[in-house]
């Protein structure tokens, strides 16, 4: 068991490193570059004053080094400056990563609690009106623009019926729990719904075959109650790929967390990788998308561990 | 039971095949919306030549009209004829969707066959990079890959900055991330083929490994690839839009159904039917390629699924 945890953070540490280059490179490659923008800011600046900046960038040195560079002051805890924000870009992260861990945990959770009893309904139900509706429900769910589900919700119940707010964490002034909870509202019913399609999906396709096993027949030879056998016997064995394939999904949820945090204007780390991407704010999407990546590979790791623990079959080692 | 009757009460594969599809009635019901949103979307120049007007020709003494006989659908923000952007949008949508898991499912096929074969080293090699790319998220990814700029990849200005090139920009990154399923699956069904009669008849015979790969084990594993890039463009269609909705994929002057919302968040108050017409579009299209590829499945790979 250990040696497996250590070896998956191995290799979570190696795609890390890679990603961490691969990301640097590409930023390099967006437009403009961080002497332009200041050039614009300042129109007295000379050509040789350029030059003088390049060198004390270290701009004209290659891509390697620069790299190099980047790798050991980030090793040593300096990530640098935000361009926008004007303060070190871990300060600027730290509450969006507090808040993009609060929208995806409490959707993810959501998202899990409602999908389960409704997979294993559909699968009890298998062919018929309730089977279809769910069926339907989740093609719908997989096949919905994850921005345009969030307008909707907005247009529905922000604009129609006016029972929450559009977007933000709180209102001006206003303070207190209910209010940050009224903001959280759409932005994770929306996350809810886009995750919640494709482990309900996967619940049903696996609680069927779970329900065609002998172990099941034996339970309600048995005489016991149909919600023993569903719920003691077949849930506990279908629930097992289905945690794999959660764990795969990790990244998915982030991309949804992306869009919903966009179009809510909710100060989480998809949109501040967002903005940053569209404000050249490079050292900001550069630690951005470093943490998104941490944060996914975290979650794959946790959920693999998870599925170690519900099934005692798998040692690992 | 007679061989003779036996063997007339099983049809051929191929007809058994096209039963179960055909059993499907949802795959059997998008195989004809598609047919129609196709049809729209390359019948998009001959309606464009009834109504007399462009999908781009702005007005702006006719912004937000409601539908008449000239503009169907009405007029979006700038004055512009909604059903023909829809129309030539879909061309966009389609498009990419098609290309991209079409490349896709090639890189996918190429990695997959490759790394099942040879396996040892190169296998485990290919296989943790598949992992790595399917750990990434992919969306944060693909916005830095939409927002790199040409010119600095030494792309000439003329390239860079025309209209089409937005186009083949957002097939190329789409395809670069999204072959990862296609090798997985590729690669199982490659293990199991290596281990059969014919393929190893083959080389045993002294088949280069090229014939092999391209003659023997390629098109027994081409159903489940068929089924998974069938699956995979609702999927592409929708990266394409989230994209084009944050400014980052199509760009105007060409439509396409995620740029026409980006501007949505100021119309949702004023103009609710702009934000929800491109949206049911997409919704449809997906939806229907979802369940076209479900149907696939139940055709071509009936053990897969339940």
């Amino acid at each position: 068991m250990m040696r497996f945890v250590v070896v998956r953070a191995f290799e979570s540490l190696v795609v890390l490193a890679l990603m961490s280059f691969v990301v640097y490179a590409l930023i390099g490659l967006m437009p403009g570059d961080p002497i332009d923008i200041m050039l614009a800011g300042d129109p007295n600046m000379t050509p040789e004053d350029r030059e003088r900046l390049r060198q004390l960038f270290g701009l004209h040195l290659p891509i390697w080094e620069r790299y190099g560079n980047w790798l050991v002051a980030a090793i040593g805890g300096d990530f640098g400056f935000s361009r926008t924000f004007n303060r070190p870009v871990l300060e600027v992260m730290a509450p969006n990563l507090g808040r993009t861990a609060l929208l995806m945990m409490s959707s993810f959770v959501l998202s899990v609690a409602i999908a389960i009893p409704l997979g294993l309904a559909a699968a009890v139900r298998q062919r018929r009106l309730a089977d279809y509706g769910i069926n339907l429900f989740c093609f719908a769910g997989k096949s919905v623009p994850p921005f345009w589900l969030a307008l909707m919700l907005i247009l529905v119940f922000a604009v129609e019926l006016n029972w929450f707010p559009a977007g933000g964490i709180e209102t001006v002034g206003a303070s207190g729990i209910v209010d940050r909870v009224r903001h959280l509202a759409l932005p994770v019913a929306c996350l809810t719904l886009l995750n919640l399609a494709s482990v309900a999906r996967l619940m049903r396709a696996e609680a069927i075959g779970a329900l065609r096993q002998d172990y099941v027949r034996t339970a309600r030879a048995k005489g016991l109650a149909e919600r023993r056998v569903i719920w003691g016997h077949a849930m506990r064995n279908a629930l097992n790929p289905v945690v794999t394939v959660i764990a795969l999904e990790f990244g998915t949820l982030f991309s949804g967390a992306l869009i919903t945090e966009t179009v809510f204007a909710y100060p989480g780390m998809g949109k501040m990788i967002y903005d940053a991407i569209l404000g050249n704010d490079y050292n900001l999407a550069l630690i951005g998308l470093l943490f998104a990546t941490l944060l996914v590979l975290v979650g794959n790791l946790a959920a693999d561990l998870g599925y170690a623990a519900l099934d005692p079959r798998i040692s690992y080692r | 039971m007679t061989a003779a009757l036996a063997k007339a009460e099983r049809p051929a594969p191929r007809n058994r095949a096209r039963a179960r599809f055909m059993r499907h009635r949802g795959a059997v019901v998008s195989a004809l919306v598609l047919t129609i949103i196709v049809a729209a979307a390359i019948g998009a120049p001959l309606v464009e030549g009834w109504l007399g007007h462009g999908p781009n020709d702005p007005d702006l003494g006719k912004r937000f009209l409601s539908p008449t006989w000239a503009f169907p659908l009405g007029t979006d923000e700038a004055g512009r004829d909604v059903l023909l952007r829809l129309m030539y949008g879909g061309r966009v949508s389609l498009l990419v969707g098609l290309a991209a898991a079409l490349a896709s499912a090639v890189i996918g096929t190429a990695i997959g066959i490759v790394a099942g074969y040879y396996g040892g080293r190169l296998d485990a090699f290919l296989m943790r990079l598949t992992d790595a790319v399917i750990s990434l998220p992919s969306l944060a990814l693909l916005i830095v890959l939409a927002a790199v700029d040409l010119k600095k990849i030494g792309v000439p200005d003329s390239i860079a900055y025309s209209d089409a090139v937005s186009l083949y920009r957002i097939i190329f990154i789409i395809s670069l991330v999204g072959w990862t399923g296609v090798a997985r699956l590729v690669r199982g069904a490659t293990l199991s083929m290596r281990t059969r009669e014919f393929v190893r008849a083959a080389v045993a015979l002294g088949a280069p490994a090229r014939r092999i790969m391209l003659v023997h084990i390629l098109p027994n594993v081409l159903g489940p690839v068929i089924v998974a890039t069938t699956l995979s463009v609702g999927g592409i269609i929708l990266a394409e839009s989230v994209l084009s909705y944050l400014g980052l994929g199509i760009q105007p002057p060409i439509a396409s159904w995620g740029n026409m919302l980006s501007n949505a968040q100021e119309m949702l108050t004023q103009a609710p039917q702009l934000v929800i017409y491109p949206g049911l579009a997409i919704m449809l299209t997906v939806i229907a390629f979802n369940f076209l590829g479900d149907g696939l499945q139940d055709a071509l790979d009936p053990r897969a699924g339940e």
